[in-house]
């Protein structure tokens, strides 16, 4: 379980997140939705370390993490993966080599080990023929399925997703969604995704919260959200100009 | 004049904040260094790049500047009648100055803004951040086998350098000019004591601190997107150069 208590994040003179409060289910899909730039992903880099609040508390299964020392910090992330926006895959290294990299670097594990184990992680996640190709030889699709391949390997707790789909077609979308879906259900991991992807991520989560102006504005099932009386809420997922959201058209 | 005082208080604070993050940065690297140094393979790879790629530029700069240093070096010293100190000359500018500072110079082109672009593109790609989430330090995976590899490969860039030098040195003296090849080696045998080599040695290897520190410290604390790598890299050539001209006289001084 993963809670977020009264966080409070500012950069310069912005105001990013004002006294959020989440508390993530373990074994659950649940997704963070809102307008961009309202602090998802500042809110998903909170909870695994990667900034720090100014005020407020993260606590992962009980534990805070604000303030740790980098070492304390780093036994928390073992049990968290996180999959990036655009993938974050290293790009000097072949899909092969940023998969098997987590391995070499935290395991004994020969090298014939690690082999299998990456086959059975690019296998997992639908993908074949790709081990030697570099990052940006690949779909936007693919980078994102191998993230997911990276992700998983460590068979960790946690997997924390950054706009998983952005920027791919329907299709993909759809078809990264499922891999989500069902390799949430095959590991039990408890899973975090910032979206914009409205209705589709709806199939996907559990558990929705509706993230706005640096708060959570609604907590609830799919079809509570769906049926939301809120205005925000409403106007966010039919996707209307008029309405309290100040989307910047004019 | 009260707005003046306080735009002046603000850019000193920016300043020490920015020199208190500098040296943070240094000494952290340190600490990362001696705890996590990093896996042979990963520092090879930067000796390699920092190094054995520099290695024609040294090579091509080295003979140029000696070729240089025997031709000046003669007009001034037939002057005097002495042109059989040119190795002596050359040799002693080459040691003591020419070598540490121009192969670190040369190295900062060519390796320390391609350290800075590296790091700073895995800082707005989130690579680095990926790191961190595996529960990898990215200092020991990025920064401690640089550091390593700088200060292995400058001495030995430094001392490629001066070897070449001399050698450019000698063929317009000798060769082109007609210096005796004897007086040549000679005299610089009996002036070139073990303090000036000493000195280019602790003189190179300190520049390559300075390269892996201002490359990775501008690299890892790059500024956003494209605009902000380059201007990072930009930065990084100036500083580093700058801080190399400084540290130099500053060493010079304690070492004479």
């Amino acid at each position: 379980m993963i809670e977020l208590i009264d966080l409070h994040k500012r950069f310069d003179d912005q105001s990013v997140l004002n006294g959020l409060n989440l508390t993530v289910p373990a074994g659950r899909i649940t997704a963070v939705i809102g307008p961009s730039g309202e602090g998802k992903s500042v809110m998903l880099k909170h909870m695994i370390g990667l900034l720090q609040p100014d005020r407020g508390d993260v606590r992962v299964e009980g534990r805070s993490i604000v303030g740790l020392r980098r070492s304390h910090l780093n036994q928390v992330r073992e049990r968290f993966a996180m999959v990036f926006q655009n993938a974050a895959l290293f790009d000097s290294m072949t899909v092969y080599e940023n998969i098997a990299f987590p391995l070499e670097e935290k395991t004994s594990l020969d090298k014939e080990q690690i082999a299998e184990q990456v086959a059975t992680a690019l296998q997992e996640v639908g993908l074949r023929n790709v081990d030697h190709k570099y990052p940006d030889e690949l779909s936007g699709g693919m980078k994102k399925r191998v993230g997911l391949a990276r992700a998983l390997l460590l068979k960790p707790e946690i997997i924390l997703f950054d706009e998983p789909t952005t920027g791919l077609d329907p299709v993909i979308r759809r078809s990264i969604h499922q891999l989500i879906r069902d390799t949430q259900a095959k590991f039990g991991y408890t899973a975090v995704i910032v979206s914009h992807d409205i209705p589709d991520i709806f199939e996907v989560a559990h558990q929705v919260a509706m993230l706005y102006r640096g708060e959570i504005l609604q907590f609830g099932t799919p079809t509570e959200i769906q049926h939301s009386e809120h205005p925000v809420v409403r106007q966010f997922i039919n996707g209307s100009l008029d309405g309290p959201i100040n989307s910047g058209v004019a | 004049m009260t707005l003046l005082l306080q735009k002046l208080g603000r850019i000193t604070l920016t300043l020490l904040q920015e020199l208190g993050r500098t040296g943070q940065f240094l000494v952290y690297a340190f600490y990362s260094l001696l705890r996590r140094p990093g896996r042979p393979v990963h520092v090879l790879k930067q000796v390699r790049f920092i190094g054995a790629k520099s290695l024609f530029v040294i090579v091509l700069t080295a003979a140029f500047t000696g070729m240089v240093l025997g031709l000046q070096g003669y007009y001034t010293l037939t002057k005097f009648g002495s042109e059989g100190m040119l190795g002596t000359a050359v040799a002693l500018s080459l040691i003591r100055e020419l070598g540490p500072v121009l192969s670190a110079l040369m190295v900062t082109g060519r390796a320390g803004s391609a350290i800075t672009a590296e790091i700073g593109i895995m800082r707005i790609s989130e690579q680095i951040d990926a790191l961190e989430t595996m529960a990898l330090d990215p200092y020991k995976y990025l920064i401690s086998p640089k550091f390593i590899a700088a200060m292995l490969s400058l001495p030995l860039l430094c001392a490629i350098f001066d070897i070449v030098g001399i050698y450019g040195g000698w063929l317009v003296g000798v060769k082109l000019l007609g210096v005796n090849p004897g007086a040549y080696f000679t005299e610089m045998y009996k002036s070139v004591e073990w303090k000036d080599v000493y000195s280019g040695f602790v003189k190179s290897f300190s520049f390559g601190i300075i390269i892996a520190w201002i490359g990775c410290y501008k690299g890892y604390f790059a500024g956003h997107g494209a605009e902000g790598v380059s201007k990072a890299t930009t930065e990084s050539v100036v500083l580093t150069s700058v801080l190399i001209l400084i540290w130099d006289y500053f060493l010079t001084s304690v070492l004479l």
